[in-house]
Order: structure tokens, then C-alpha cells, then sequence
């Protein structure tokens, strides 16, 4: 059993069926990439595990629960972190602001009424954030207006928001989606780190193969809402299905 | 100091410096002078200084930290002095009860309302809590009449029962509001020179609960709940998929700011012991508002300011009319006199409201964070000024 288990999931929008029939399942500690043509259905997926949609039918299990009719930040408070395909961070708060609020969402749950003592008495809320920071490299950008950083700087910070937070899952929608090519190699190696240093299952959407084959031990295959395959990279390189669903597109 | 940092200990007492002082400072210009138009340094307007600082202070936390914009606001503040001279009328003339009680029935109806409007954000929300505030001041007006007074407000009589005190004073006056047999009037006008200063016990009760109430949103600004405000106006959608339910830390911080708005309706009904209606009308949510905006929203200082400077301005400006600006003018030539006494007289008197759009225009346009932004650039471009002046001076030195 694997800790995200999707059996039969669809989903409609009027017309369409953006999922037909999803069966996935992500082992713990691997790196699962989910690839696929534009408009497969990848996003969609991943929106129905975090709850921002809701499966017209189907199960979504994680870590033996079900996530389905629950909030996005009870889902979060289950254990799953999510990145979004455009860096979503608190543009208008300091870097380490953004990377505290994780780190208090994960003491005090959803809500606590916490209006007294000063953010900056809390020791150890104020140690935890410095570090992630270190682990990022971002340590001095602490100060800085989240905001005004590059794009690169403000998916490193996302990714650290996550981070902090210790999920048991890590969704990342096409994370290197506009990177530069020494920012997705930086990317990379950052994730690559992560998955040493920490027990830690990925979920990665990613279109780019170089980031693909680089990260991932198992491979799904995603076409017009259907899984196609699941295989490990060596043997999904040269698989007919793979080259068929990609046809006209020269990345395989 | 106070568990506040150094920054925040300066505010605190720079305010608190402002507000002890306030007798002498508004009060610059001789008695006879003609200046002495300018003065504000009289009970009355000192109070309403600090009773509208608390309400744009406690309006700031929900607006200046979580970008929901109320509409309906002076609704607390009509509940909060209905409820207070309900108290000076049923138990005493003591002010503490009536504020407990103001601060308590304010509490629930922002639980109410803001439960129900914050279901939606954005224009809606404002839509919602300007339709709840003008429901609560039409019911007020009519149906409401035997709890509110009607259109003739809610008044205090000499029949009234208040079990704690007396109905009537031996000489058959209506008591007036006091703070365990101080009263609220009480004032002593000391002359120095061709100065007088007035100090009123009144106002100086205001501003102490003011103090508090600063120091209490400058404890909220700095805590994790107001961080978890800020991050809410930055991006919700970023906070939902970070674990943090926003809805009740919204509800929280619009039940906080309907508390302070309570808090200063009923210290309004403390110095003068009437509530009207009128207090709930939309203006009067729409000045917090532009108080709030004027100052800095979400800034700690910015609503203070804000409320003075418009307070001020209504109370100043609006005061001054055209024999007075004749009397100003009278050294120039009759014609001169007369066209520049024609130029000024639509913004002074009743043009009063011109001057202050003319004034929110231009701080909204050139300083989007209000006055305090206004200040800081100030003091930057004086402390750059002062730098290159070194610099410079340091030149031939090399
Ligand atoms: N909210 C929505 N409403 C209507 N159609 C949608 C919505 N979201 C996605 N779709 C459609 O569903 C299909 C799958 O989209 P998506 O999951 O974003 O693809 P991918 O991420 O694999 O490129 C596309 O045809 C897209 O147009
Ligand atoms: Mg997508």
C-alpha cells in the first residue's frame, strides 16, 4: 500500500473529462513523477488530492485517510505541502516572516488566538525558520521583502515554506516551469539534498525530462485524463505508449 | 520596555507624550491673540481627539492588517453608547460598568455581523457590513424607538432608576457621568501668561484608555495572530495549503476592532451622556475609514494621526468665517483683501469638507501610506541631506 492511494477518480468540467479512471498509487520515500502532453489532466489531479477540487467520483486515500470533502488546510494539516506552478509565497511579508507562518500553521494548528506574545520571543519558532533558510541558501535574503525577488529565489522560498513543515508529501506542480537553466539545475540539486537528508515522498509534475529523469524513481504517464504507464525512467525512455501520447512533441 | 522592542517603546511614549501634553500643545497661541483661533486645546475636542483615535486604533487592526475593508463600523459605535447610557440610566453614572457592558454587546454584534459578511471578501464584504450598519441605524430611527430613543436619541431623566447611584442630585439635576465620584467635567484652567490651560479629568480618562488600546494593537501588530493577519491580506490561497484556516482569525480581528469601536462609543456617551441614531449613519463609518487612510493604514501611529487631523479640521476650519478672515487681511489694500478673502472662503467654514478631499486626494495619490509615509520620507531625505553635507564637508579635507 502506498502512502497516496487515488482509485477511480474522475473529473468533469461541462464536457470534458479531465480525468477518466485514475488509478495511482505513491509508494513512501520515492520520488514519483507524473508526466504527460499539456492539458492531460496533471494539474487537475493534484488539485483534487489538496481539495481545491472535488473528484465527480472516486477515492483519494492518504496515510490510511481519506482527504476527500476536507479543506485544503486540513489537508495540510494531514500532512501534505504543496507547490504551485506559479510560486505562491506572502509577497507583501519578509522572508523569514514567510518561512514562520509554516512553522506556526505546524505547531498550533489551523487557528490558535496567539495575539500577545511577540513573534520574535518565540525562540525556537524564530531558530527553525533560520535554519530552513540556511538549508535553502537563503539565510541572506532573511530581512528582505519576499516580494521583490527573483523567480527563481521566490521557488526556492516556497519550496522552503513546504519544507519547514516537515510534510509526509510534497506535491510539486512543474516547479522549474520558467526557470533558467542554472536555476532548474539549482532546483535539482536543492530537491535532490531534501531527499537525502529527510525521509520524504514527492509527487513532481514536470515537463522539463532533464529534471524528470533526474529526479524520479517511478514514472506515470498521463494522456487526455487516463495513466497510460507506470515504470521506473530506464524502461519508460523507449516504451511505444509514451512515444504515442507524445506524438508531435519532440521532448521523448 | 513592556515586552515591546525599542522601536515600539518609542511610539508608545511618543504617543503617550502627546496625549499628557495635549493641554499644552494644542494650545500654542495667547488667549487674545489672533491665532487663538487655532487652538484646540479644549476639553471637549481633546476628548473627541482620543475617543476617534481608539475607534480609527481598533478599525486599523481589521482593516490596516487583513485588507477587509468595513463599511459598517460606526454601527459598534452606536451600539457601544446606547449601551452605555442604558447603564448610566438602569445602574449608575459610573462610567466603568457602562464601558464593560458597551465593549460586551459591541463584542457579540461584530460576532454576528462578521460572521455573516466575512463569508464573502473584497467589495462584497464591504457591501454587507455597510447594509447591516444601515438596517441597525433605520431600526434604531423607528422601530427600535423605546430602547433607542428615536430621532430624539436616548437621553438620560430625572426618573431614571439607577439602582446603584441616585436618580437626582439634591439640587434636582441629573447626575453626570463619573469615575467613582470624580466627574467627567471636572476641569481646572490655569492661566500662564497670555496662555490658559485647561485640564479636564474627562479627557485625561479618555486618553489613559487610549494608551491601553495603542499598547494593546501594537501587542496584536507584533504577535503571531497579527502576522497570520498580514498573511492573510498578502494571500490567502498561499495560507489556506499552509495549514491556517483564515476564517476565524478574520472574525477574530473584526470582533477586536467592534470592541474598540464600542470601547470609544461608549466613552463618547461618558462625556456627554446621549446616543443618537446619527452615530451609526454611513459617514461616520466612511471618516474612520478615511482617518485610518489618511494616517497610514496599517501603521501603528497613521490612525492616531488621522483622527486628529480630521477631527482638527472639523473643528478648526469649519470655525472660521469671512469677518474673521477680513480681520486677517485687513493690512492689504481694500481690493487685494477682498479677492484673496474670495479665493480662501470656499475651502474654510462649511467648506471645511472641500479642504480635507482636497488633502485625502493628495495624500492618496502622492503618499499611499498616509501621512507616516509622508513623515518617514522626511526624515530620510533630512538624514540623506545631512550625510552629503559630511560628505561634501569631508571633500577639501582630503
Ligand atoms: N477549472 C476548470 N474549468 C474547466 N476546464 C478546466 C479547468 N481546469 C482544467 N480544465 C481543463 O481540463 C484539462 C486538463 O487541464 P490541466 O489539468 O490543467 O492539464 P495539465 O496540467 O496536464 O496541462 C484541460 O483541457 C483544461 O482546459
Ligand atoms: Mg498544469
Amino acid at each position: 500500500m502506498g502512502i497516496l492511494e487515488v482509485k477511480g477518480v474522475n473529473k468533469r468540467f461541462g464536457g470534458l473529462q479531465a480525468l477518466g479512471d485514475v488509478n495511482l498509487s505513491i509508494k513512501e520515500n520515492t520520488v514519483h513523477a507524473i508526466i504527460g502532453p499539456n492539458g492531460a489532466g496533471k494539474s487537475t489531479l493534484l488539485n483534487c488530492l489538496v481539495g481545491k477540487l472535488i473528484p465527480d467520483s472516486g477515492s483519494v486515500m492518504f496515510d490510511g485517510q481519506s482527504v476527500l470533502g476536507r479543506k485544503p488546510h486540513e489537508i495540510n494539516q494531514m500532512g501534505i505541502s504543496r507547490v504551485f506552478q506559479t510560486p505562491e509565497i506572502f509577497t507583501d511579508l519578509s522572508v523569514i516572516e514567510n518561512v514562520m507562518i509554516p512553522c506556526f500553521a505546524k505547531r498550533d494548528g489551523a487557528f490558535r488566538l496567539h495575539a500577545v506574545e511577540a513573534v520574535a520571543s518565540e525562540k525556537d519558532i524564530v531558530e527553525q525558520a533560520e535554519q530552513m533558510l540556511a538549508d535553502v541558501n537563503m539565510l541572506d535574503k532573511r530581512n528582505m521583502h519576499a516580494g521583490s525577488m527573483s523567480r527563481g529565489d521566490k521557488r526556492r522560498l516556497e519550496m522552503a515554506m513546504c519544507l519547514v513543515q516537515n510534510p509526509k508529501l510534497l506535491l510539486l506542480d512543474e516547479p522549474t516551469a520558467g526557470m533558467a537553466r542554472a536555476d532548474t539545475n539549482n532546483t535539482i540539486d536543492l530537491l535532490k539534498e531534501i531527499k537525502e537528508k529527510r525521509d520524504i515522498t514527492m509527487a513532481i509534475i514536470e515537463h522539463d525530462m532533464h529534471v524528470v529523469f533526474s529526479l524520479a524513481e517511478r514514472i506515470t504517464v498521463l494522456a487526455q485524463g487516463t495513466p497510460l504507464v507506470e515504470e521506473t525512467p530506464e524502461n519508460i525512455k523507449g516504451h511505444p505508449k509514451v512515444r504515442e501520447a507524445y506524438l508531435g512533441e519532440a521532448q521523448v | 520596555m513592556l515586552g515591546l522592542n525599542k522601536q515600539d517603546t518609542t511610539i508608545l511614549l511618543v504617543v503617550a507624550a502627546l496625549t499628557i501634553f495635549a493641554p499644552f500643545i494644542l494650545n500654542p497661541f495667547p488667549v487674545d491673540s489672533a491665532m487663538a483661533q487655532f487652538n484646540a486645546g479644549y476639553p471637549d475636542l481633546m476628548q473627541r481627539f482620543v475617543i476617534f483615535g481608539i475607534f480609527a486604533i481598533g478599525f486599523n487592526i481589521l482593516f490596516g492588517l487583513t485588507g477587509y475593508l468595513s463599511f459598517g463600523h460606526a454601527a459598534f459605535l452606536g451600539i457601544g453608547s446606547y449601551s452605555a447610557v442604558w447603564m448610566f440610566k438602569l445602574l449608575s453614572m459610573n462610567v466603568i460598568p457602562a464601558i464593560i457592558l458597551a465593549v460586551i454587546m459591541s463584542g457579540l454584534f461584530a460576532v454576528v455581523i462578521g460572521y455573516v459578511s466575512l463569508r464573502r471578501s473584497g467589495i462584497y464584504f464591504s457591501i454587507l457590513t455597510l447594509a447591516f450598519a444601515m438596517m441597525m441605524f433605520a431600526l434604531a430611527y423607528s422601530v427600535l424607538t423605546p430602547i433607542t430613543g428615536g430621532e430624539t436619541g436616548l437621553q438620560l431623566a430625572l426618573d431614571d432608576p439607577r439602582i446603584l447611584g441616585i436618580s437626582a442630585t439634591p439640587e434636582g439635576n441629573i447626575p453626570t457621568p463619573s469615575l467613582f465620584g470624580v466627574e467627567m467635567r471636572a476641569s481646572t484652567t490655569v492661566p500662564v501668561g497670555a496662555w490658559e490651560f485647561t485640564f479636564n479629568f474627562g479627557y485625561y480618562f479618555c486618553a489613559l484608555i487610549m494608551l491601553v488600546a495603542f499598547y494593546l494593537s501594537v501587542r496584536i501588530f507584533r504577535s503571531p495572530f497579527g502576522l497570520t493577519l498580514r498573511a492573510i491580506k498578502s494571500n490567502q490561497q498561499r495560507l489556506n495549503y499552509t495549514g491556517v484556516n483564515p476564517k476565524p482569525y478574520t472574525l477574530a480581528a473584526f470582533v477586536i476592532s467592534g470592541m474598540y469601536a464600542g470601547l470609544a462609543g461608549a466613552l463618547m456617551a461618558s462625556m456627554d451622556p446621549l446616543a443618537g441614531a446619527e452615530r451609526m449613519f454611513w459617514t461616520q463609518s466612511g471618516e474612520v475609514v478615511l482617518m485610518t487612510i489618511l494616517g497610514g493604514v496599517g501603521t501603528l501611529f497613521g490612525p492616531v494621526l488621522g483622527a486628529g487631523m480630521i477631527k482638527y479640521m472639523e473643528n478648526i476650519i469649519s470655525k472660521i468665517n469671512s469677518d474673521i478672515l477680513h480681520s486677517w487681511f485687513a493690512f492689504l489694500p481694500d481690493g487685494l483683501e477682498d479677492l484673496i478673502v474670495a479665493i480662501i472662503y470656499p475651502f474654510i467654514g462649511k467648506g471645511w469638507h472641500l479642504t480635507l478631499g482636497l488633502i485625502f486626494m493628495l495624500v492618496v495619490i502622492f503618499l499611499p501610506g498616509g501621512l507616516v509615509e509622508g513623515g518617514q520620507r522626511v526624515r530620510s531625505w533630512m538624514k540623506n541631506r545631512g550625510k552629503s553635507k559630511e560628505e561634501t564637508s569631508q571633500t577639501p579635507a582630503e
